[in-house]
């Protein structure tokens, strides 16, 4: 989705604005939104829950800082699914019923459990891959509707595959809850005069994790 | 957003939806307990130990899992090594993505619209603003989180502190370091 939140190459988007001793979280309810959001019964996998903030109009996204934006996608989402209300919302109390298809409230050990523990999202895939260790590839021009991890500043370019990752899960089959569809993921390397033009800075190249459906033979 | 998201947990919480004390412990688990302190000693034992470092370069989920660094946004790691003729510099041009298990959550700055949008046009104007002047003929190499893969930048051990043990060697290194928005 060519939206917003795929800003690399842009400028004059606002400050930088690095802050000393800066806190993990500058409000308690930063905290919160961040943990409901992780302890929601409208999380999905990631890459869902990526689109979700993805979603957000592009005039609302871009001023909201990262928590709020968050809870809007939290938000929005609890509300689609009809698990709040947007009185309950308002109120802060319950008066509508149970939700037939609640899961049942995540524990700490296990939300502890499940953020420490050794994931992969490494899968197995019977067919070869296509491209190897230093072929040149093109990253295509394709401008998916729903979400995609090829930003668009590579689009059309040509860059080096500089290592294999394996079989990963696909995000762009992910989100939309269409099964994780594993492709290869290649680390490719575009120099930066291939991207920014003739006059960019020479010392300067961009290496991005891209899966095989992005990319084509140069 | 105080109210806001107070009167969303109290709603969850009625509701069964959520458990409070699971909220807490998720938060302070990265207030406290996951946070850079992790990055520093991978780094500092790299310093320290060339088999380490080596097994480190050749794939870091495995070694930093040696020292129990796992979990959500570190299942795959790469660590991407400083030398005097080469700079890294780590992003998320298109959210935030960020190996938590070895520096927590991500600071402002780096989940910020100008930080996503510039690193990979123009690394050497976001580094000045950190204060960061590197060498003309200095390779600059940006690397983009575009998957799962969370990049550890290795940054060059300081000048001076060839007598200092690993674990003051890990008090040198720095967050920022460790993204590539600062030496050390």
């Amino acid at each position: 989705m060519n939206g917003v939140h795929d800003m690399g190459g842009m400028v004059n988007l606002g400050e930088l604005a690095p802050e000393e001793n800066e806190p993990v979280f500058h409000e308690p309810w930063e905290g919160r939104v961040f943990a409901m959001t992780l302890a929601s019964p409208t999380r999905s996998n990631l890459d869902y829950g990526r689109h979700q903030r993805e979603l957000i109009p592009g005039p609302d996204y871009l001023p909201m800082t990262y928590y709020e934006r968050w809870f809007r996608s939290l938000s929005t989402a609890l509300l689609r699914r009809g698990f709040v209300t947007a009185e309950e919302m308002e109120t802060g109390r319950t008066s509508s019923g149970a939700v037939p298809d609640a899961p049942p409230p995540r524990r700490g050990a296990e939300m502890i459990g499940g953020l420490t523990r050794r994931g992969s999202y490494i899968r197995e895939r019977s067919a070869a891959p296509l491209f190897s260790v230093g072929q040149r590839v093109r990253a295509r021009n394709i401008n998916p509707p729903g979400h995609t991890r090829l930003p668009r500043y590579v689009r059309g370019h040509v860059g080096v595959i500089e290592r294999l990752n394996g079989a990963h899960v696909f995000p762009d089959s992910n989100a939309r809850l269409a099964g994780e569809d594993p492709q290869y993921l290649y680390n490719v390397r575009f120099a930066g005069k291939e991207l920014w033009g003739e006059e960019a800075d020479p010392t300067l190249s961009v290496a991005l994790d891209l899966w095989e459906p992005y990319l084509e033979h140069a | 957003m105080h109210l806001r998201v107070k009167a969303l947990e109290s709603v969850l919480v009625e509701k069964g939806f959520v458990d409070p004390a699971a909220l807490d412990a998720v938060i302070e688990l990265y207030a406290e307990k996951v946070g850079p302190k992790n990055g520093a000693q991978v780094v500092a034992r790299a310093w320290t130990d060339p088999a380490f470092r080596a097994r480190l370069l050749e794939d870091a989920t495995s070694a930093v899992a040696e020292l129990g660094f796992t979990g959500s946004q570190g299942e795959h790691v790469v660590a991407v090594e400083n030398t005097e003729t080469l700079h890294n510099l780590v992003v998320c041009t298109l959210c935030s993505c960020y190996p938590w298990p070895l520096l927590g959550l991500p600071p402002v700055w780096y989940k910020s619209n100008a930080y996503r949008s510039r690193a990979v046009i123009d690394p050497r104007g976001v580094l000045k603003e950190f204060g960061v002047e590197l060498g003309e003929q200095t390779e600059i190499r940006v690397w983009d989180s575009t998957a799962e893969v969370r990049y550890l930048v290795i940054p060059q051990r300081p000048a001076g502190t060839q007598a200092l043990d690993e674990a003051q060697l890990a008090t040198r290194v720095t967050r920022n370091g460790m993204i590539g928005t600062a030496l050390l």
